[in-house]
């Protein structure tokens, strides 16, 4: 199980960080996404892996999963999904209004860009 | 009234936001009234707040009365009470010049402007890291919003960037706080600061990897070389009111960097950052000698300021890092101050902008280079304004005996002495380069963000002029950081630690 666990959080990890060192939006995008997949699961484990204990504790009861995590796991499923959405609304207006779809930009000493 | 003040001004910016959102989608005037109305009352909570915890008092306001390690703790001490003020100032501030300037570029300003100074508070006020989390989320959803206000190629690639990078730094921070949870079993930064003594040596490799993986978010926000790299831009292509409250965001970085590294981690100093204080030092004013135009040349002043700020956050005695947080104060406004300015420069040379060129007469020039002329002072440090208060307040703490001090010393005034150039240099251009015939057809800066712009210079000289009682002020919030026993108890309470 924590073999299991291991891997795969290592696997999107790494998938993410190196979707995210590419030059295209969408590409980043994807990868700040599988990161985000990788932090929950890893979140979820904080409190140690139990298989079939219950949530809480209880009169009696020795072996418990922590409740915590997964409350801590919801929030940020919640905020990942509204900033991914936020970051594709973005990415598609920058598309439309510069004409390429990069992720980088120019350095700040190179060229000088009047915005108002 | 005192026992539900630490939750008002976390409370009043999203009320206040929700009801613009509801009531004034499409009149501007009412959401302009509702904003001034709201910062009023966040600036009076401030206020009362600051006397209620002046005398060192702590206040611990438990969400739903649940007992600290299990609920959720807001915490109000003389060291979060003093930012919360300096946000209600500089929000209140800013606004005047929001209204004369950015407000109807885009939809939805006041609301956003709203839930930035609420994240802002609330990374101010909390007492547990995920609760800190969720502050910063907040604050950087508004900030991504009120960075694409007005819209522009230049400034939507930029906060394209800005948000890939913080949310990359959001991923890591959840790492963090996993790795901690996992070690410590608590979220809660006093609860920490108990429990980490009694970490078995089997898990400290654990809690390290978690405590130094949260401290390099704290940078990542904080901007500290070799973090540094995203704020030039970001800020300089942000609108000029959102990178002048984006100073402050920076500053929320190191706020939290020390109350979880001091307090949470029990740690003695945060003596190892001196180094990179010092690059971060001279790679600001490097880059105010390289900037294009001065809303880059202020992005790269702040990083410089933010290396001032660490010198004196390393020290691991009350009065140096008082120092620090004296000048964290007055580096806000300097900040504030000159992006400000950056901004009114771009709304009155209509072709050249803010460039770094000289170009056609404009309207205005005398007030604008008489302004720039004093941004620069505080900027560079020199007397009789706050910075050279805050740096002789840092650099007197520092012996200049010890290597890393004399290097401190070098660091500092090496940074001032190339930050004079590029100012000198950037005033110059703009202000007195320019061509008599055919002045540009433009009205001059717009009264609200000369108010601001004078407000904020007026606030560095009250601060240079309170400055004892200023330094003393913060040497008892650093005293309190040092030794945070005092605020453990307060927030734990007799006899609720399992």
């Amino acid at each position: 199980m924590e073999i299991l666990f291991a891997v795969l959080i290592a696997a999107l990890t790494a998938a993410g960080i190196y979707l995210c060192c590419l030059r295209q939006v969408f590409p980043v995008v994807l990868g700040l996404s599988l990161l985000s997949y990788a932090t929950n699961l890893f979140l979820f484990v904080a409190g140690r892996l139990t298989v079939g204990a219950p949530p809480v504790w209880a009169e009696g009861v020795t072996r418990f999963a922590d409740p915590l995590p997964q409350a801590l796991v919801l929030t940020a499923i919640v905020i990942a999904f509204g900033m991914t959405a936020l970051l594709v609304v973005l990415a598609i207006r920058a598309r439309f209004e510069s004409g390429v779809e990069r992720s980088d930009v120019p350095a700040v000493t190179d060229r000088v860009e009047v915005e108002r | 009234m005192n026992a539900h003040l630490p939750i008002l001004p976390v409370l009043i910016p999203v009320l206040s936001a929700a009801v613009m959102v509801a009531l004034s989608r499409q009149d501007l005037v009412l959401a302009r009234v509702l904003s001034f109305i709201a910062a009023a009352a966040q600036l009076v909570v401030a206020l009362l707040l600051f006397a209620a915890t002046g005398e060192g008092e702590i206040l611990v306001y438990r969400l739903g009365d649940w007992p600290a390690p299990y609920g959720i703790a807001l915490v109000a001490d003389r060291l979060s009470a003093a930012m919360v003020l300096l946000t209600a100032i500089l929000g209140a501030v800013l606004l005047l010049h929001a209204v004369c300037a950015w407000d109807r570029r885009g939809r939805h300003f006041h609301p956003l402007f709203q839930f930035q100074l609420m994240g802002i508070y609330g990374a101010f006020l909390t007492g547990d890291f995920f609760n800190l989390f969720v502050f910063f989320e907040v604050m950087l959803i508004a900030s991504y919003g009120l960075m694409v206000h007005g819209g522009g190629a230049a400034r939507l690639t930029n906060a394209l960037q800005y948000m890939v990078v913080n949310l990359i730094a959001s991923s890591l921070f959840l790492f963090a706080v996993a790795l901690i949870y996992n070690a410590a079993g608590t979220l809660n930064f006093a609860d920490l600061a108990q429990r980490v003594p009694t970490i078995p040596s089997s898990d400290r490799g654990i809690l390290m990897a978690g405590g130094t993986l949260l401290c390099v978010v704290f940078l990542l926000k904080a901007a500290v070389v070799p973090l540094q790299f995203w704020l030039p831009g970001a800020y300089g292509h942000a609108p000029g009111v959102a990178a002048a409250l984006f100073a402050l965001l920076s500053k929320v970085g190191a706020y939290a960097l020390l109350r979880f590294a001091l307090v949470g981690l029990g740690w003695s100093s945060l003596a190892a950052l001196e180094p990179l204080a010092w690059l971060t030092l001279l790679a600001g004013a490097l880059g105010v000698l390289a900037a294009p135009s001065l809303g880059v040349l202020a992005g790269f002043a702040s990083i410089s300021s933010i290396g001032v700020l660490f010198v004196g956050l390393a020290g691991a005695d009350a009065a140096r890092l008082g120092a620090g947080l004296y000048y964290l104060v007055h580096s806000t406004l300097a900040g504030a101050a000159l992006f400000v300015l950056a901004d009114l420069v771009r709304s009155v040379r209509r072709e050249e902008g803010d460039a770094l060129v000289g170009g056609r007469e404009f309207s205005g020039r005398a007030l604008l280079g008489g302004l720039f002329f004093l941004v620069a002072i505080v900027t560079v440090g020199l007397p009789p304004l706050s910075g050279f208060v805050g740096k002789l307040a840092v650099l007197r703490n520092i012996p200049v005996t010890v290597i890393e001090g004399a290097a401190s010393w070098v660091f500092v005034l090496m940074a001032s002495f190339l930050l004079l150039l590029g100012l000198s240099r950037a005033g110059s251009r703009v202000f007195w380069k320019t061509q008599k015939d055919g002045g540009q057809a433009s009205h001059g800066p717009a009264a609200g963000g000369v108010a601001a712009l004078a407000l904020l210079l007026a606030g560095t000289l009250v601060w240079a002029l309170v400055a004892g009682p200023a330094l003393a002020y913060f040497t008892q919030a650093a005293q309190a950081l040092l030794e945070p026993g005092a605020y453990v108890q307060a927030v734990m309470g007799a006899g609720v630690y399992r």
